[in-house]
């Protein structure tokens, strides 16, 4: 059977179970566009290409499938640029298709040329610049293949338009078993020997802390983790990336460590004697200054990675492998063994928890709203199950710090690449995928002002999704560093009070809007929200523009020197 | 101008170079994600060379000589082997490796000087392997120090002598040096 590469590409996106591309037409990926008039994959056409990297990214984070992004050659391809670096520094599943101009035109600067396979090199796991029509099953089976594999990531596809035209004699693509990758052979199983030493480690450890990471995640390893928790009784910590691996409400759950982190979860990290990295890569947002971090621990360092063991913290056992499988078989080693009583550890960790709880000052009258008080409510107020996605900033940490993560892929955010602008398009992409969920995006103002506009085609392909914007008019953890450490000379981080007006600008867009100005109007403004299901919502919460993420360990500093609330100092 | 005669060493002189031999498909762009690799992790290069390893051009082998001293070389072996084109990585230290180079010098040189000239290429074991009215090209492969060595000879004898050097290869040693 002739078919074009056009066809070609849609057949072999179908057989790989794509049910939506995000996506927006361009000159160069215009053949591809047609034959999708005839296929069943869902396609949703965006407002800027960036929007549809974030929504694939918000797709596969909620889902675990891989997202699948299309976009023209030149400035189309370059605008995917972020999500794909947003994708690589998560670890996402993402296959991005780009239109490239006719292969005899490469070279010459044509119209809408640029060289996407050499900008992307640096941040995709592979790609492919396809040659012939003939290739196209097999690269979009690896494509896929590698993107959703080992350590998952993006991949893109780059496709001349004259590939696309051209007749080629369909095959089926390959099955994963035959397809030609000499060099790609992900390790799944752990060493046995570094199990049992990993074991011993656990077994002979009265100050250990799981350290769970993103991997728990992306391996569907969080019955492993909670297994092995309840098998060692060893408290759990959950990083940004990880946040929902483990109940927050698990008895052996201590939170998030970290930058903003509590000050358990930190403190408990740099106390132990052995740190049980599953799925993390002790990221400086995570460690502090790096000399002083956890210095009396051992580390036993599992990572699908082997790339990642030693990079920056030395493992005394590293072990390469799927998170799921080696928390398994660490598992059944553990429980061969005889372990060591915890219980002063955890009477010194519930004592770190009385001490210092996450907390922040009441209330007070005629001022701005308080943004964790804003998470708490909309927590409370929304379905078991909701999905919670954060752009970048101070609003991110509220929401990573005051939601109560109960259910795995129920929080979704750009951590490594720190992306503002992830919130409303990646919402949208989780909406999608799980449907049935409530999803909410949680903003702040500067990160919903780059990327609004993807509530239009929110509104357009009847995608309900609800933002709550944490408006306090600033660039809020950039004004934070220059209060804290620039002597409060705000340079550049003042937006507006007045404008956008947040509720015009939601009904322009087919959304409804509401601002919140009091604390009586938080709860009703929530339940109004969670009530509409045939469109967007966007809630304007005029917050405290003072208001400052706390704990915090400053960029550089010892995780000893964790700066708490001021109600908890010393001094107080 | 006298040359003198080449006595120069082929012993190694101290070294903290390893080398990796990375076998790698042979596709389009294979050498770019390679050295961009080692460019944005902020590894150094001291050398490299390229060339098909097999009769077919399925592979290739590129030969890499890093800094020890300097580079983290589990973690260079460590992201080399994410790429998906690299097949397999030896990383040798020196005495594991047979290691060859092969230097070309075009020497601008007065007929009169030529003599001394053919008696340092004779003692090194190079090769006059081109030659003008004024200049003359030599050729000589070996191991890094004795190239560096023949090397420095020449520019101290002609110092406007125009030199290439290939960057080493090496293939593991059949009986490594204890």
């Amino acid at each position: 059977m002739k078919i074009t590469g056009a066809q070609a590409l849609i057949k072999s996106l179908e057989a790989q179970g794509t049910e939506v591309i995000f996506g927006l037409p361009g000159g160069a990926i215009l053949p591809v566009y047609d034959p999708i008039l005839d296929s069943n994959i869902r396609h949703i056409l965006v407002r800027h290409e960036q929007g549809a990297g974030h929504m694939a990214e918000g797709y596969a984070q909620a889902t675990g499938r891989p997202g699948v992004a299309m976009v023209t050659s030149g400035p189309g391809a370059t605008n995917i640029v972020t999500p794909i670096s947003n994708a690589y520094m998560d670890s996402i599943p993402l296959v991005v298709i780009s239109g490239q101009v006719a292969s005899g035109a490469i070279g010459t600067d044509a119209f809408q040329e640029c060289d996407i396979t050499g900008i992307t090199m640096g941040i995709t796991k592979h790609n492919w610049l396809i040659k012939s029509a003939d290739e196209i099953p097999e690269v979009i089976a690896e494509a896929f293949y590698v993107a959703t594999t080992g350590r998952p990531g993006p991949v893109l596809v780059d496709l001349p338009k004259d590939v696309a035209q051209s007749q080629m004699e369909w095959h089926e693509p390959p099955s994963t078993a035959d397809l030609d990758l000499p060099g790609y052979h992900p390790q799944l199983d752990g060493d046995p020997a570094a199990i049992a030493a990993a074991a011993d480690l656990l077994a002979s450890s009265v100050r250990p802390v799981l350290y769970a990471g993103g991997g728990i995640l992306k391996s569907r390893a969080s019955e492993a983790l909670i297994k092995l928790a309840e098998a060692t009784g060893a408290p759990v910590v959950t990083t940004l990336m990880a946040r929902g691996a483990i109940p927050d409400s698990h008895e052996l759950c201590i939170g998030m460590p970290g930058m903003h982190g509590n000050y358990t979860a930190i403190t408990a990290m740099q106390e132990a004697d052995l740190l049980v990295s599953l799925g993390a890569r002790f990221d400086d947002r995570v460690t502090g200054q790096l000399s002083t971090f956890a210095p009396d621990a051992k580390v036993i360092h599992v990572d699908i990675d082997p790339a990642e063991l030693g990079k920056v913290r030395r493992a005394d056992v590293g072990i390469a492998g799927d998170a799921r499988r080696v928390i398994e078989a660490l598992t059944s080693a553990v429980e061969e063994r005889q372990l060591e009583d915890l219980a002063p550890w955890w009477s010194q960790l519930h004592a770190w928890q009385e001490r210092y709880p996450l907390t922040y000052d009441p209330q007070e009258p005629g001022k701005g709203l308080r943004p964790q008080a804003i998470v708490e409510a909309i927590d409370a107020a929304s379905p078991a199950g909701t999905i919670v996605v954060a752009g970048v900033g101070q609003h991110q940490m509220w929401a990573a710090q005051h939601w109560s993560y109960e259910l795995p892929y129920t929080w979704i955010n750009s951590g490594g690449a720190g992306t503002m602008g992830f919130a409303v398009p990646a919402a949208i992409g989780a909406k999608v995928g799980m449907p049935e969920r409530t999803v909410w995006a949680i903003d702040g103002d500067g990160c919903f002002q780059m990327t609004a506009q993807e509530l239009v085609t929110a509104r357009i392909e009847g995608i309900p999704i609800k933002v709550a914007i944490l408006n306090n008019s600033y660039l809020g953890m950039v004004r934070q560093w220059q209060e804290m450490f620039y002597e409060e000379r705000y340079s550049e981080v003042y937006l507006s009070t007045d404008v956008p007006d947040y509720v015009m600008w939601a009904e322009a867009m087919g959304c409804v809007g509401i601002k919140v100005e009091t604390p009586e109007e938080v709860g009703p403004a929530i339940e109004k929200a969670n009530a509409i299901t045939d469109r967007p919502v966007v809630i304007d919460f005029r917050t405290d523009a003072m208001e400052k993420v706390f704990p915090m360990v400053p960029a550089g500093v010892s995780n000893s020197e964790v700066v708490v609330h001021p109600s908890q100092r010393e001094e107080a | 101008m006298a040359a003198e005669p080449f006595t120069g060493s082929t012993e190694h002189s101290p070294v903290t170079h390893h080398i990796l031999s990375v076998l790698v498909e042979n596709k389009a762009g294979v050498l770019a994600r390679v050295a961009g690799l080692f460019s944005r992790r902020g590894f150094n290069i001291s050398s490299l060379a390229v060339a098909p390893s097999d009769d077919d051009a399925t592979f290739s082998r590129i030969t890499i000589v890093v800094d020890a001293e300097s580079t983290p070389i589990a973690q260079v072996v460590g992201q080399l082997n994410k790429l998906l084109n690299v097949v397999e990585i030896r990383d040798m230290a020196p005495a594991e490796a047979t290691e060859r180079e092969l230097l070309l010098a075009t020497v601008t040189i007065e007929a009169a000087d030529r003599g001394h000239l053919l008696q340092s290429v004779a003692h090194a074991g190079a090769s006059i392997i081109d030659f003008s009215a004024d200049k003359v090209t030599v050729s000589l492969s070996g191991t890094p120090a004795h190239i560096t060595a023949f090397e420095a000879l020449l520019l101290k004898s002609y110092p406007s002598t125009e030199i290439q050097r290939t960057g080493l290869v090496a293939l593991p040693r059949l009986n490594p040096q204890v």
